[in-house]
């Protein structure tokens, strides 16, 4: 909407820009903090608590309603997430887990919730706090688990390998782990969400722009297929955000899991 | 962090790559309260759900198979009693078609010897009424025998006409008599 106006004094069609779209001013003129991504930020976290207070605040063991969807989802993050990443400890580490993957998956949803349209996660402060986390929590649980000494030896040193291999490898694991992990879970969220706003802004701008601002016999069939666009990409985009919410809380839960025992 | 954003920001263009502060804390907040409500209040409420869910599942399962096996032993063992009341009745038929086949033995037994019984009283009785009879007529023949003899005697017989007619009279009256004495 603001990227609309932006644009609509200039007689050509231009696509929006990241700065357009990512960069948005503050709610309230002078509270500089409170801007869009913050408050749906804040929206998620209440929708994720509401959903689950509602669902799970005096469960039933024959559920009914709202219990049945989330539990629904509690059912997708502990069968397919939870388990195959942690095994036994799969129970103990659900609430961590189901933690994340809701509010990631609300947090990009509010990508194609009408008037709200925006992924939080396209801001990349988001998805890196929850990445910092879990990175912490790796390093921690990898210390306390396989021993100071140990963790780094079970990372850098995988046994059975002939010796020059190390030379190579070795720098390779701790780069991998320690660094470029964490860095990738979360840009790997960021970047889907940033370029998914991207896409459907563009297109929905082209639908915009054909159709109302310049309509032309020339320019309505490109306006349509603006519009039939936004409308598949949206489609595919809700697939993206749950995927993404998805590998976001597997590889949370990889992480902790390899942290819990030593890769063999 | 500041820094290099305005450093950006002044050439023209946010890095977004770059976090700001403020989403950084936001973010970090928003995900802490998620966790404490939904990690650790919730969570394990479902968990302590599922179990008790489970429990109640396998309890039905078990509670059905036990109830299976006693409706299996029930069937048994009133298949077992209607087989042995089958079998309890075709001996009481059995026997009682003995003893309806002794009964009717007997019975055709006694009959038998009633009828016997009767008979020979019957014939007792006939011999009886016969001997009196014949008792009777040897009497009865005698003395018409003397009878008849004495009228022959004293009548001294002129002729052969005369004979015949008092023999023939002799035997009309002991026809008569004689019908007299049946009847």
């Amino acid at each position: 909407m603001n990227a609309l106006t932006v644009l609509a004094p200039k007689d050509q069609f231009g696509a929006p820009t990241p700065e357009e779209l990512f960069t948005l001013p503050p709610i309230i003129p002078g509270v500089d903090w409170f801007t869009k991504p913050v408050l749906i930020a804040l929206l998620s976290a209440v929708v994720v608590i509401g959903f689950c207070w509602a669902a799970f605040a005096s469960p039933k063991v024959v559920p009914r309603g709202v219990q049945n969807v989330v539990e629904y989802g509690y059912m997708f993050v502990r069968d397919q997430v939870a388990r195959p990443f942690l095994g036994k400890d799969a129970d103990r580490w659900m609430g961590l887990l189901v933690s994340i993957f809701f509010l990631v998956l609300i947090w990009n949803i509010m990508g194609v919730v009408p008037v709200v349209q925006f992924p939080v996660a396209s801001h990349i402060a988001f998805p890196a706090v929850l990445a910092l986390s879990i990175y912490v929590l790796k390093v921690y649980l990898g210390i306390k688990h396989q021993g100071g000494v140990g963790y780094f030896k079970n990372m850098m040193f995988p046994p059975g390998l002939p010796k020059p291999i190390y030379l190579l490898l070795a720098p390779i694991e701790f780069l991998s782990n320690m660094i470029i992990a964490p860095f990738t879970h979360a840009v790997r969220l960021f970047a889907n969400m940033f370029a998914g706003h991207m896409l459907l802004a563009f297109f929905s701008m082209v639908g915009f722009w054909f159709l109302f601002e310049k309509l032309t016999p020339l320019g309505a069939p490109i306006g349509v297929l603006g519009v039939v666009m936004t409308i598949i990409l949206t489609g595919f985009e809700m697939f993206i955000q749950f995927l993404q919410a998805f590998l976001f809380a597997m590889l949370a839960a990889m992480y902790i899991g390899g942290a819990l025992h030593a890769e063999h | 962090m500041t820094m290099a954003a305005t450093l950006l920001a002044a050439e023209g263009g946010a890095n977004p790559l770059i976090p700001h502060d403020y989403e950084l804390i936001v973010g970090i907040f928003s995900f802490l309260v998620v966790f404490f409500v939904v990690g650790r209040m919730l969570v394990p409420r479902i968990q302590k759900t599922l179990a008790e869910r489970t429990d109640a599942i396998e309890g039905g399962i078990k509670r059905a198979e036990e109830a299976q096996a006693e409706a299996q032993a029930l069937q048994q063992q009133y298949r077992d009693q209607l087989a042995e009341a089958r079998q309890d009745a075709a001996r009481l038929r059995e026997e009682a078609r003995e003893q309806a086949a002794q009964i009717k033995a007997e019975l055709r037994e006694e009959a038998q010897a009633e009828a016997r019984r009767l008979i020979e009283a019957a014939h007792a009785q006939i011999e009886a009424d016969r001997q009196q009879a014949f008792a009777q007529l040897r009497a009865e023949i005698g003395r018409l025998s003397t009878d008849l003899a004495s009228r022959i005697v004293g009548e001294s017989l002129e002729d052969e006409a005369r004979q015949r007619r008092t023999v023939d009279r002799f035997l009309d009256e002991l026809e008569s008599s004689s019908a007299q004495a049946v009847r």
